[in-house]
C-alpha cells in the first residue's frame, strides 16, 4: 500500500528562497539547495519548487538551482511557476526535476498538458490548480472556481470540470491549492479536496492552510488526499517532517518512516 | 567503468547523478562497443515497452545485452529496464529480451484496498519485503520503502527469482535476481538513502548470486 506523501514547498525568486527557513537552533537559511538537502535528510517524500521569478535571467538561475538540487537529493522533486511551453518543461526535466507543474499556462492553453504528457510521460506532468470558493451557479456547479494570477483573476472555469478535463488530457497528478485557505494556517480546504480526490483517478496533493499536525491528518483521511503540501508549518521550525510523520503514523496514516 | 544504456527511454541522467554522488565512474552510452568494454551495465528507463524494444533492436543493443548477460557481466535493471528483460510485456504486446522467464502484466483496473479504488499508475513510496540475502540488497532494512512509478509489473515464471515483494491491491514482484542480473521495479536512484545503498552495492557486486 502506498504511503501518504509529505511534501515541503519552497518558493524561489531569482535563485533564492523568498522567505527564510529556520531550522532547530534558529539558523536562518536562504539557499534552496541547502534547504532541500535538509528536508531530504529529514524525510521529505518529495519536494516542490515554485519559481516566482519574472525575468528571463531569473529563469536561467532557476535551471542552475534545479541542477544543483538534482545532484544533492535523491527523491523526486517538481518545479513549477510560469511554465507555458514544452521547451521550458524540457529544460527543467533535463536539469533533473522528476516532474513539472503547469498552472495558468494550462488554463490559457490546455494542450500543453497533452503535449507534455506525450513528450515526457503523464507521470511528469502535474496540474497546479488555484481554487476559490464561490456561489454555485450554472457555470460553476461545484461552487469552486479556477483563479489565476495568484488569485486575482477569475476564469469562469469550474474546478471539478477542469480537474476531470486535465486528467483526460494526460495530467499525472493534481496539486490542488485553495486560495481561501492559503496562508491562514487554519487547515486545508477539506470539502474541496475530498470533492476533487473522489472524482479523479490521478493522485491529488492538497495545498494551502496547514498550520497544525491535525490539519494533515484531516486532509489525508477525510479529505482523501494522496499527499499534503506543507510550507510555514516546517519552514518556521514549528514541526520537523519527522514530528509530522510520527504524529500521522500514530493515528493510523501510512507514511514512510525509515529513510 | 559502469555503462548506463542509452536507448532513448526517458531521462537517464538521474541514474548518472546518483552514481556521481557515490563517486562511481559511469557513462551514458548507446554504443555497443562501449557496452562490451564496460565492467558492469545499468539498464534504466521510463516509457513504453514496445517503443523501448524497438529502440533497442534498432541500435543492436538487444543482442548486446544478451551477450553481456551470457558473459556474466553484472547487470542492473531499473523500472522499464527491468520489465524488458522478461519474455513478454502486455504493454504494446511486446516481445522482450527473454533473459528471465516470465511476463509483465498490467495492474487490473479494479484494484481496491480497504474498499477504496486504487489509482493507476502505482506512483509513490511503497514498502518492499526482501527475500533471502542477496549482496545487492545488503544493508537495506526489511520493509524499507522505495519510489515507484508504473502501471505494469513483472511476473516471473519462477518465484525463486523474486528477491523483493511489494503490495498494491495485489502482491507483486518488485525485485528479481537471476545469476549476474538484478532488476528492480522501483526507482533506486530516487528512493533516498536505501536506494543509493542498492546502487552502491551493485557497483561492488561481482555478479554472483548468493544462492
Amino acid at each position: 500500500m502506498l504511503s501518504k506523501r509529505i511534501i515541503p514547498c519552497l518558493d524561489v525568486r531569482d535563485g533564492k528562497l523568498t522567505k527564510g527557513v529556520r531550522f532547530k537552533g534558529n539558523i536562518d537559511i536562504g539557499d534552496p539547495v541547502e534547504v532541500a538537502k535538509t528536508y531530504y535528510e529529514q524525510g521529505a517524500d518529495e519536494i516542490v519548487f515554485y519559481d516566482i521569478t519574472a525575468s528571463a535571467e531569473g529563469r536561467e538561475i532557476m535551471i542552475d538551482v534545479v541542477r544543483r538540487v538534482a545532484e544533492a537529493i535523491f527523491i523526486p522533486f517538481s518545479v513549477g511557476g510560469g511554465i507555458r511551453t514544452l521547451e521550458q518543461m524540457r529544460a527543467v526535466i533535463l536539469a533533473g526535476a522528476e516532474k513539472v507543474s503547469v498552472n495558468s499556462g494550462a488554463v490559457e492553453n490546455p494542450r500543453i498538458i497533452s503535449e507534455g504528457a506525450k513528450s515526457f510521460g503523464s507521470q511528469c506532468i502535474v496540474l497546479g490548480m488555484d481554487v476559490k470558493k464561490v456561489d454555485r451557479s450554472e457555470k460553476i456547479p461545484s461552487g469552486y472556481e479556477i483563479v489565476i494570477q495568484g488569485g486575482r483573476k477569475y476564469t469562469g472555469i469550474d474546478a471539478l470540470r477542469w480537474a476531470r478535463e486535465a486528467e483526460g488530457l494526460g495530467a499525472g497528478e493534481i496539486c490542488l491549492n485553495s486560495i481561501d485557505a492559503d496562508g491562514t494556517l487554519d487547515g486545508y480546504e477539506l470539502e474541496l479536496t475530498r470533492l476533487i480526490s473522489t472524482n479523479v483517478r490521478i493522485p491529488v496533493i492538497a495545498s494551502g492552510g496547514a498550520g497544525k499536525q491535525e490539519h494533515l491528518l484531516d486532509v489525508l483521511t477525510w479529505g482523501m488526499a494522496d499527499a499534503a503540501l506543507i510550507a510555514s508549518i516546517v519552514h518556521y521550525g514549528t514541526y520537523t517532517i519527522r514530528d509530522l510523520k510520527e504524529y500521522l503514523s500514530g493515528r493510523g496514516v501510512k507514511v514512510r518512516r525509515q529513510w | 567503468m559502469i555503462a548506463i544504456i542509452d536507448y532513448r527511454a526517458g531521462n537517464l541522467t538521474s541514474v548518472a547523478r546518483a552514481l556521481q554522488y557515490l563517486a562511481e565512474p559511469c557513462e551514458i552510452t548507446g554504443d555497443p562497443r562501449k557496452l562490451q568494454e564496460a565492467e558492469r551495465i545499468i539498464f534504466p528507463g521510463v516509457g513504453a515497452a514496445g517503443e523501448a524494444m524497438g529502440n533497442l533492436r534498432a541500435g543492436g543493443l538487444d543482442a548486446c545485452i544478451r551477450e553481456a548477460f551470457q558473459a556474466g557481466k553484472p547487470i542492473l535493471g531499473i523500472c522499464l529496464g527491468t520489465q524488458v528483460i522478461f519474455d513478454y510485456s502486455e504493454e504494446d504486446e511486446a516481445a522482450c529480451l527473454g533473459i528471465v522467464r516470465g511476463q509483465v502484466r498490467r495492474f487490473p483496473g479494479d484494484l481496491r484496498q480497504n474498499g477504496k479504488p486504487l489509482k493507476i499508475p502505482h506512483m509513490g513510496w511503497n514498502r518492499v519485503d526482501f527475500v533471502g540475502d542477496h549482496p545487492v540488497f545488503k544493508g537495506v532494512p526489511q520493509g524499507s520503502e522505495f519510489y515507484f512509478v508504473h502501471s505494469y509489473y513483472p511476473s516471473p515464471a519462477d518465484e525463486r527469482f523474486v528477491t523483493g515483494w511489494s503490495d498494491y491491491g495485489i502482491r507483486f514482484c518488485a525485485a528479481v535476481a537471476y545469476r549476474n542480473l538484478v532488476a528492480v521495479q522501483f526507482h533506486a536512484e530516487k528512493s533516498g538513502r536505501f536506494g543509493l545503498q542498492i546502487l552502491e552495492n551493485f557497483c561492488h557486486w561481482e555478479g554472483r548470486d548468493a544462492q
